[in-house]
């Protein structure tokens, strides 16, 4: 493990009963990096960020946060980070200054400390003029922002985002993600965050691990993880499918083939010139129909498909199957 | 290696103070079904006497110390059991996620809960004081808050075994109705334990709050079935026991 590292995971497993929710996952994050953790729900992010911000211990393997062990050495590793849940982890009945000043003393700050402090988290999620409104009163963005503002008081070298925009509405969410860019840009903190919204781990995320079942199945740069699908995915919807599949699947051009209900997606170079190929062979006979025909360049969902067999939506119905019994007796 | 944490005690004991005087409605729900207690069961059966009485005493001033135990009884298992709101709304991950050792933690929920519980139980010492009630004067005043302290932390103790024990809310009333209502009745707050069966008299000896309302009774009316003294150390035991244990259970419980 390299000593520049802000985060350093190896063979990191958690055990449930007799669900493996993190299997022997290791990377390593470096310093002012923002790193994605991109997954279906329930393939073990939370659990992996709750392991890394000491919540949970690990069954094996081991963890580092800015060289500090996450099993060894909880409390330096506690000082160091800094944590916005999945679901709202504030005080209601407090106003939101004084959740921050609740927080601001917990680290043990001095009071000097605090006054600055807190006044410039407040003007960093611009909202110094609700500062001193119940948090009760506060809208989901609202407090997601103060959150933000609460995780980075004490100066962490790793702030943490469990699915950071969860549950806002578009608005909100493009304002947060402005709010984590411009974080992680101007003030150099390592974020790492969980997300299972392709499109925010694509827009934020400088490098991308997708996790599935537990188990990371790639890890690279947004543009890295698309470009190794090669060319352009062309989407077809014919009737009926499995005859149109079996034929498509002849073309020595075809990288890469799947079908998913009606929707057959292929991997291609230069699709635009193959699109009159395949509906030449639409002409030929075989006894299907093409009804509709898209072209597009990969996305982040084309790749999780081609890693793991899945869309992200069939794997969070599956997941959810995995993990029922575990959340019964976990809950 | 576990170093207590002033501040971290402190803190949390703020945020009880906050919530507390800022939530009204809910010091008035708390208080009043001891005051509803106090008023209807002492007024109404003022003029009668029980076998087990002291025989020169309105059965009011026999029931205030049992009601004061009552409400140190209801006020210190919740506030024991508020990890539970906590874990509920999420609060609890950010006081985990801190660095401060558990001990600290719960000793600061101890501060929180024992403080918002004496407040209540001297309210309700002062509302009876209204209806009728005398102290004999400042000592016996200071012992019986001696008694509530003791209490207090014994109850705030359980209600963390049960809080540290529990993944949500769903086991709250079973707590409310087989553990919290049992400890009250048999802790002879409203009648004289003489009066019970012998089995039932002998549960009332494992109940720490029969020795808390003995013990509020012996300073409050100068009449006990024990001495002061003797109430004073097995709540003392009793106490100290819980909050070992409820630490206990509290450190060894998942905080997700």
């Amino acid at each position: 493990m390299n000593h520049m590292d802000a985060i350093g995971v190896e063979n990191l497993t958690k055990q449930f009963d007799d669900v493996l929710a993190v299997d022997r996952i290791s990377f390593t994050v470096d310093q002012g990096e923002l790193f994605g953790l991109l997954g279906p729900n329930g393939a073990g992010k939370t659990t992996t960020i709750n392991m890394l911000s000491t919540l949970l211990k690990p069954s094996s393997g081991h963890a580092e946060i800015a060289g500090f062990d996450v099993y060894h050495d909880r409390d330096a590793v506690r000082k160091s980070i800094g944590i916005v849940f999945q679901e709202p982890a504030l005080d209601n009945r407090l106003t939101g200054r004084e959740n921050l000043e609740f927080h601001a003393m917990l680290y043990g700050m001095s009071r000097e400390e605090r006054r600055t402090r807190i006044q410039e988290v407040f003007n960093l999620v611009e909202l110094t003029e609700k500062a001193n409104v119940l948090v009760e009163n506060y809208s989901g963005g609202m407090k997601r922002r103060l959150e933000i503002a609460r995780g980075l008081i004490h100066k962490p070298k790793v702030l943490f985002l469990d699915e950071p925009t969860l549950g806002l509405d578009t608005q909100t969410r493009r304002n947060i993600w402005e709010y984590i860019k411009n974080l992680n840009e101007e003030s150099g903190v390592t974020i790492i965050l969980t997300t299972h919204y392709m499109e925010e781990a694509d827009y934020l995320c400088g490098r991308i691990a997708i996790i599935d079942f537990g188990k990371i199945v790639a890890i690279n740069t947004p543009v890295n993880l698309k470009n190794t699908l090669g060319g352009d995915v062309i989407s077809v919807e014919a009737d009926p499918p499995e005859k149109c599949f079996e034929a498509f699947k002849k073309f020595p051009w075809v990288r890469e083939i799947s079908r998913h209900d009606g929707t057959i997606s292929l991997n291609v170079d230069q699709g635009e010139k193959k699109i009159p190929l395949l509906i030449d062979r639409d002409q030929t006979g075989e006894g299907f129909e093409i009804t509709s025909i898209s072209l597009r360049k990969p996305t982040l969902e084309d790749v999780f498909l081609h890693f793991t067999g899945k869309t992200m939506r069939e794997r969070e119905s599956s997941q959810g199957e995995r993990n029922r019994g575990h959340f019964r007796r976990g809950r | 290696m576990t170093v207590i944490d002033g501040i971290a005690i402190y803190v949390l004991w703020l945020r009880d103070m906050k919530r507390f005087f800022r939530a009204k409605s809910r010091i008035i729900g708390t208080l009043a079904m001891p005051l509803f207690f106090l008023a209807f069961l002492g007024l109404g059966f003022n003029r009668m006497s029980m076998p087990g009485m002291p025989s020169n005493t309105d059965y009011i001033h026999f029931l205030v110390p049992g009601i004061i135990g009552m409400t140190m009884l209801f006020t210190s298992m919740f506030a024991g059991m508020s990890v539970l709101w906590d874990r509920e709304f999420g609060f609890l991950r950010e006081i985990m996620v801190a660095p401060v050792n558990r001990v600290s933690i719960v000793l600061g929920r101890i501060a929180g809960g024992t403080t918002t519980a004496l407040i209540q139980g001297i309210m309700i010492l002062g509302a009876s004081v209204i209806l009728g009630f005398s102290i004999a004067g400042v000592s016996s005043f200071l012992i019986a808050v001696l008694f509530m302290f003791l209490i207090s932390n014994t109850f705030i103790g359980l209600g963390l075994i049960f809080a540290s024990k529990m993944k949500d809310m769903q086991g709250f009333t079973l707590i409310m109705n087989f553990i919290i209502f049992p400890l009250f009745f048999l802790s002879g707050a409203l009648y004289p334990l003489k009066n019970m069966p012998f089995w039932l008299r002998f549960l009332s000896y494992l109940d720490p709050l029969t020795y808390g309302v003995d013990g509020l009774r012996g300073a409050l009316i100068q009449f006990s079935s024990h001495t002061l003294f003797f109430d004073f150390i097995i709540l003392s035991g009793f106490s100290l026991l819980m909050i070992f244990l409820g630490a206990y259970f509290f450190e060894k419980s998942e905080s997700v």
